[in-house]
């Protein structure tokens, strides 16, 4: 293999990895936050120690998110050199202003989180909850505005050749990025719910510690549901802004050829890349495709035909990864909505518990497929239609990159088996109830 | 002008990781000779646990700053640096789970296999930031198209490694000063101790590295033209001596911030020496990258500066807020460190009453 495909491995690796930590670290915060917030306000023990409980599985899976987030940052000049020197102007800084202005938040108050609960008043032990909780999800916002400048690039002009900013706020607060921003942060506050409801789940199965779980699973079921709402709305919508700037990968998502007014819409669809059509095309909807990207059954869609072949990306991982995430998307809506009607009496219903218990790897295969679909889908182009995959890589030996693929592949093997036993040992061992307040449990002293 | 204050800022950035990360780095490296039970190890690792996570993202901002301020120089450094920088990355990674992996189980052999990667994690990045400035500031084999001509095993030159050692040295004296601000009893003794000798191979090792500094690199030519700028290495031994001072006198806290001082005054002493390259072609130096050839549009350079002026002020300042505050309330621990676990749940759980 050459330079870039080991680097195109050694990166999609890389953050596929990170981002099995990322989304939990985002919709566990929230929820913690949640809960200590409670516990101010009622004063209901119960709801500092599912704070602590939940807030130790954060802290296994935020310490991975890290170490594993940094490796990323300096992957853009040790591996994509030509890239970061053509849109480092722009590119860059967003990356720079991330770690100044919320990067630095969250990992200072994780730290007074950790261990300050006999150190600080409720209150104040809530509000550096709610610090990590906001600095993670700004760091969030502004890695996604990031990444909507290689989906969609505005606001440069290219100068000394390469892209200079020309309008910042153009880069920010260009719709691309706000959409794709509500997307991922409501995915990742879904995740957050499946898990808290996965385990509780499991606890509730076996009778035990039931008025905390019971009480964990509420206060997630109700999260969960107005984000899997928020999602298939905002999914869609997000779907018409990829038809608007990205005509190419909407083609590949739905494995869609001809350009075409009043484009169908199959219920089901076997492509066949190879000779450039589907093999089976079945349950026509006529003018579906038009009226689901632009709300206009008539609207032209553009096929993959009309697109050089050097200018398509590859079909099969963007079409799998769109029906993937679509139809998780509605399961997670079905799923909480049915939870939600049941969560009085939750504790009655063991088949819905052990539902809710398998569910919980469902919202990250949700995740990674969604993000497969946003960068398998851009290629060829790194940033679209302005700098391409190929001039993107940096001129070092592929055996350097070998070797460092390798690296990454044994180290994050490891750390994610190590990750998994740890919070799979401590979400199974349950609450360390304390007796008297104030007082220290044994976690907390162990914490080094 | 604004490529001269980037270039500024882009120095202090990684004098700061240094002067933070630092003590991290010398504690870890220190810990495997220091640390005679797992009381001691637990309390090796207190002294650093609030902290690291912080101190991380000073090498993430300077990255960023990099990448931001100099694309260019981002570019190729890090692509020229391959092996090394992910060598570092490795290590960080290492040491990062090494601190929140460790506590997490019960098993002898599991803490000691995180014992190790918390060594390693700590005197890799260490030894290798050493190795990578020292051949910053002598200058590596780049051709005009900024590919770099060399390998890993280039860099490992005697200059560069001399670098890597002075950095270690750098800190050990840096976290063994630290780690006897925040123990008890006797591994405070002899983490003061640590520091006290380790200081004297410190002072004769920096003397050398300057003499070979001399001879290896062009650092001193800024210096020769504007003499002003001398005040920089004069506050570097001015600081080293002060820290042999403050360790006479045992106050440690003096003697750390002396020790952070050096760091910084080390770090830019290079930075300005450098100025304005930031990247030297031992090739052929008109194929260097400076502050000029490689920085970003000026309304790039000047956003930034808006952000850094706002949000770098506010990030010290609850950084200064967040090491009082756990400075404020070790004691008790920090006592109880030297008594083993038992003495410190006793410890802790008096301290959570009293705040009840």
């Amino acid at each position: 293999m050459d330079t870039l495909m080991l680097s195109r491995l050694q990166f999609a690796s890389a953050t596929f990895f990170h981002f099995l930590f990322v989304p939990l670290t985002l919709g566990l915060s929230m929820l913690i936050a949640i809960m200590e917030t409670i516990y101010v306000r009622t004063g209901d023990e119960d709801y500092r120690n599912m704070a602590k409980f939940w807030g130790k599985i954060f802290l296994i899976n935020f310490a991975i998110g890290v170490v594993t987030g940094i490796t990323l940052e300096f992957q853009f000049g040790t591996n994509w050199s030509k890239y970061s020197e053509y849109v480092g102007d722009i590119f860059g800084s967003l990356l720079a202003i991330e770690a100044t202005v919320s990067f630095f938040l969250e990992s200072s108050f994780i730290a007074v989180w950790a261990f300050g609960w006999n150190r600080l008043s409720p209150k104040a032990h809530a509000i550096t909850i709610w610090l990590v909780a906001l600095g993670s999800s700004v760091s969030a916002i502004w890695i996604l505005i990031a990444n909507s400048f290689m989906q969609h690039p505005v606001g440069f002009a290219i100068r000394n050749g390469r892209a200079e900013l020309t309008d910042f706020l153009a880069v920010i607060f260009q719709p691309f990025a706000w959409f794709t921003i509500s997307h991922t942060l409501a995915a990742a506050y879904i995740l957050g719910s499946f898990f808290v409801m996965g385990v509780s789940a499991w606890h509730l199965l076996r009778k035990q510690h039931v008025t905390f779980f019971s009480k964990s699973f509420r206060l997630a079921v109700t999260f969960g549901l107005i984000f899997a709402i928020v999602e298939i709305v905002q999914g869609h919508m997000n779907g018409a802004v990829v038809a608007k700037y990205q005509p190419a990968k909407l083609a590949a998502m739905e494995s869609f050829w001809n350009t075409q007014t009043n484009a169908p819409q199959f219920l089901f669809v076997v492509p066949d890349p190879q000779n450039e059509r589907n093999l089976i095309e079945f349950g026509e909807i006529p003018g579906g495709l038009s009226t689901l990207a632009f709300h206009d059954s008539k609207a032209e869609v553009k096929g993959l035909k009309s697109f050089p072949p050097s200018e398509r990306p590859s079909v099969w991982m963007p079409f799998i990864g769109f029906r993937v995430m679509m139809g998780l998307g509605f399961f997670f809506l079905f799923l909480t909505s049915f939870a939600w009607a049941s969560r009085k009496y939750i504790t009655e219903k063991p088949l819905l518990l052990k539902v809710l218990v398998y569910s919980i790897p469902l919202p990250y295969l949700a995740c990674e497929m969604g993000w497969m679909l946003t960068e398998v889908g851009r290629q060829p182009w790194v940033v679209y239609g302005m700098m391409k995959t190929e001039q993107a890589v940096s001129p070092i030996a592929a055996s350097q990159v070998g070797i460092s693929l390798a690296a990454f592949i044994a180290v994050y093997t490891f750390l994610g088996l190590v990750a998994f036993y740890l919070i799979a040992r401590h979400a199974r061992r349950g609450p360390e109830l304390e007796t008297a307040p104030g007082g220290a449990t044994a976690a907390e002293v162990e914490y080094a | 002008m604004l490529e001269t204050i980037w270039f500024a800022l882009w120095g202090i950035l990684w004098a700061a990781y240094f002067a933070l990360d630092g003590f991290d780095f010398g504690i870890g490296t220190l810990m495997p000779f220091i640390a005679k039970d797992e009381a001691e190890r637990r309390a090796i690792y207190k002294s650093m646990g609030p902290y690291w996570n912080g101190n991380e993202v000073w090498l993430i901002t300077a990255g960023g700053v990099t990448f931001a301020a100099f694309p260019k120089t981002y570019a190729v450094m890090f692509s020229s640096l391959y092996s090394a920088l992910l060598l570092i990355l490795f290590a960080l990674i290492v040491r990062g789970v090494a601190m929140e992996f460790r506590s997490n189980f019960e098993s002898s052999g599991w803490k000691r296999f995180w014992d190790f990667g918390l060594w390693i994690g700590n005197f890799a990045p260490g030894l290798l930031f050493g190795v990578a400035f020292a051949n910053l500031f002598r200058g590596i084999l780049i051709d005009g198209q900024g590919v770099y001509q060399g390998s890993l095993f280039s860099l490992l030159n005697v200059y560069g490694l001399m670098g890597g050692i002075l950095f270690v040295l750098i800190f050990l004296v840096h976290g063994s000063i630290w780690l006897t601000i925040k123990s008890g009893g006797d591994l405070r003794k002899r983490a003061g101790l640590v520091a006290a000798r380790i200081w004297f191979v410190l002072a004769a090792m920096a003397v050398i590295f300057l003499a070979a500094t001399w001879f290896s690199t062009k650092l001193y030519d800024n210096y020769l033209k504007t003499p002003g700028l001398a005040v920089i290495p004069l506050a570097a031994v001015a600081a080293l001596f002060a820290i042999r001072f403050f360790i006479a006198k045992s106050e440690w806290l003096k003697a750390w911030f002396s020790s952070a001082i050096f760091i910084i005054a080390v770090t830019l002493f290079g930075v300005t020496g450098l100025y304005p390259n930031m990247l030297i072609s031992s090739i052929n130096p008109a194929f260097s990258l400076t502050a000029f050839n490689s920085a970003s549009s000026t309304l790039t350079l000047k956003i930034m500066l808006g952000v850094a002026l706002v949000f770098v002020p506010v990030v010290i300042a609850y950084q200064v807020w967040v090491y009082r505050f756990f400075a404020k309330e070790s004691t008790p621990e920090v006592a109880a460190a030297g008594q083993g676990a038992v003495g410190a749940i006793k410890a802790r759980t008096a301290s959570g009453l009293k705040a009840g």
